[in-house]
């Protein structure tokens, strides 16, 4: 994949290496503390994958409406949900963004447009479409955008849902995390089809490849979806090459990765790589570099804390939100 | 009075809802040409190709859509034309629009009407003839409803498009083109409450859907023999009023429950086991199941025919327990 040169004004970049610093963090914190049993469950890290969440959540408000899969950490945090209350819900607490009924595969946000996670491979791809729908149906310029990896696209949800969206032509933007991993088979054990973006091309889907660890190349083939469907456009997808550094799930023995060549994808890696850009471009020294790294810490230390300080939820919950009132 | 039917209770209350509300929308395959019985018939003229959509043979992308539309401030009601194809849209159904709500701590709210209808004697064969709500009232956070009656068919309609959440509202294609009378200033009929249809000392049965009809055919034939049947229609399966049905049994102390469900796991078992827990000592004898045969709906008319659950095996049931005494 030939890198991209593309603009990058200086405080859109610090912006994206904020973000990146942030999740990246976050999600180190969380492998910890799934070790040290405080963070429960099926935990998926995303680690080496956050150019995408910061390169595409960067450029979407509020009112835009986000989903994502079971990998969603990074999503949630870029879309604007407080990192504390993603902590507390990975904790289990009432002072989850959850109260602590969803945990790290069912990240709900509304106040920030992150309409969640789903624990289903696939599974929310028709509820962002059905979000753009309704965007498009009350007259606003609002788009919804669906992140999922490329284990979704074999899945007869995905192909319905891209035939829908496509006839109907709403302004839904599927973002694809290609990691070359579907759970612990690479994708050439699952299909004969490299490229995703590939699959929706009978559709008429308009659709891009980038490579999803540089997160300029990523924001700007982004802006330009995002730009066509608020002027009425969609669906279109965005295919991100990218490689998780971590197992499928925390735990993950992580033999079938043997295969992958370790060092070169560390030189890959998103954060790495934005931060030599930074350099070259002139809007990043050393100073400035640590200094984003310090506060990501920081922030996350005060996600963790106030987490830690939440109480679990009261045993009345569990049948208290059943039905909506 | 209104002289109406079932599915023209259905129509209109689709066209008054989608008139008072511009949120509804109707979702699903060829309900702009009105679907295969018509009960979306007319509603593309009056509110355009926007809010009645024809879709794809899609029910899981379908249903999906629906969820996606209903969190972002939508009312969808979608049609699954048989309830053999919502199998093919559960995982939507089950693990999203069910689940939504609580698992988002209370953030989302999905309010859904998926249409189906079920039921045999059609000669639809096994994969068009089913009735499958007993798996519906196993999944926390959706509500079941099954009306009986033209009445019933509009006021819970219209009860479920005013409800916050998912509700599956469960036809029955042979009750689409019952003429009834309807009393045009009936009050509206919440969820989770039952309608005794028929007041009697002896016996209650508790009857579903088509079973309704039946179980007053019986009521009607056993009063010939000095058998008074009382007949409760609980019309939403969830929420379920056990109260109007405990009341009963408290009178009679024999209870049957009909559907035309296959007993094994259905809708009945939940009845039986709820009554026995709330009154058990008002037994006079254990509670007797109508249901269909434990096998697939068969296809060849006198086979199909005898699997049904009718108002003979409601009234043999009741006869079972009339004579029983503590």
């Amino acid at each position: 994949m030939p890198d991209r040169v593309g603009e990058l004004a200086a405080g859109d970049g610090l912006a994206l290496l904020r973000m990146m610093w942030q999740i990246r963090v976050f999600e180190e914190r969380v492998g910890e503390l799934t070790r040290a049993d405080e963070v429960h469950g099926l935990v998926h890290l995303s680690i080496g994958q956050e150019a995408v969440a910061a390169g595409v959540c960067g450029l979407l408000l509020d009112d835009d409406v986000a989903y994502s899969g079971h990998r969603a950490h990074g999503h949630a945090i870029a879309k604007g949900a407080p990192p504390g209350r993603v902590m507390a819900e990975l904790m289990g607490r009432e002072d989850g963004l959850c109260r602590g009924l969803g945990g790290s595969m069912h990240l709900v946000d509304v106040a920030h447009g992150f309409y969640g996670a789903t624990g289903v491979v696939g599974g929310n791809v028709p509820l962002a479409l059905g979000s753009a729908l309704a965007g498009r149906l009350r007259g606003g310029v609002q788009v919804a955008v669906v992140f999922f990896g490329d284990g979704a696209v074999q899945g007869g949800i995905f192909v319905e849902s891209v035939n829908l969206a496509a006839l109907w032509g709403v302004p839904l933007i599927l973002v694809c995390e290609n990691n070359g991993f579907a759970e612990f088979t690479p994708r050439s054990a699952h299909t004969n089809v490299e490229r995703v973006s590939d699959v929706v091309a009978p559709y008429g889907v308009e659709r891009d490849t980038v490579d999803g660890n540089d997160a300029a190349a990523v924001r700007e083939a982004f802006a330009a979806f995002l730009a066509a469907a608020r002027a009425g456009g969609g669906p279109m997808l965005l295919e991100c090459l990218t490689h998780r550094l971590r197992g499928h799930y925390e735990g993950d023995p992580d033999h079938y990765r043997a295969l992958v060549a370790a060092d070169e994808w560390q030189e890959l890696d998103p954060i790495r790589r934005l931060e030599r850009r930074g350099g070259a471009d002139g809007w990043l020294d050393d100073a400035a570099r640590a200094e984003i790294e310090e506060d990501a810490r920081t922030a996350i230390d005060e996600a963790v804390a106030f987490a830690r300080a939440s109480p679990f939820p009261p045993a009345a919950l569990v049948t208290g939100l059943v039905y909506a009132a | 009075m209104t002289q109406t039917t079932y599915l023209g209770a259905i129509t209109s209350t689709l066209a008054a809802a989608m008139r008072a509300d511009e949120r509804v929308l109707v979702l699903g395959e060829d309900v702009a040409e009105g679907g295969p019985w018509g009960a979306t018939a007319g509603l593309v003229g009056e509110f355009g190709a926007g809010r009645v959509r024809n879709t794809p043979i899609s029910e899981a992308a379908i249903c999906g859509v629906a969820i996606g539309a209903a969190q972002s401030g939508l009312r969808p009601v979608v049609e699954i034309m048989f309830i053999d194809f919502l199998t093919l849209a559960l995982d939507q159904l089950v693990n999203q629009a069910a689940k939504a709500h609580a698992m988002s701590g209370g953030q989302l709210t999905v309010p859904l009407v998926v249409r189906t209808q079920g039921g045999a004697g059609q000669r639809g064969g096994a994969q068009h003839s089913q009735s499958l709500e007993a798996w519906l009232v196993h999944v926390p956070g959706l509500k079941v409803v099954m009306p009986s009656t033209a009445a019933d068919a509009g006021a819970l309609l219209a009860a479920s498009l005013a409800d916050p959440g998912p509700v599956v509202y469960v036809e029955n294609k042979s009750l689409y083109f019952r003429r009834e009378d309807v009393d045009d200033a009936a009050p509206p009929v919440p969820l989770g409450r039952a309608r005794t249809v028929r007041r009697g000392r002896d016996v209650t049965v508790v009857a579903l859907s088509r079973l309704v009809e039946e179980s007053l055919a019986a009521a009607e034939a056993l009063a010939a023999d000095g058998i008074d049947v009382e007949v409760i229609d609980p019309r939403t399966l969830v929420p379920l009023d056990l109260e109007t049905i405990v009341e009963s049994v408290r009178r009679t102390h024999r209870l049957v429950v009909a559907h035309e469900a296959v007993t094994q796991g259905g809708f009945g078992a939940e009845v039986a086991a709820q009554v026995q827990a709330a009154a058990f000592d008002e037994l006079d004898a254990p509670v007797v199941r109508v249901g269909a045969p434990f096998a697939p709906v068969p296809f060849s008319p006198p086979l199909e025919d005898a699997y049904l659950p009718n108002r003979d095996d409601v009234a043999a049931a009741v006869r079972s327990l009339a004579g029983a005494r503590t």
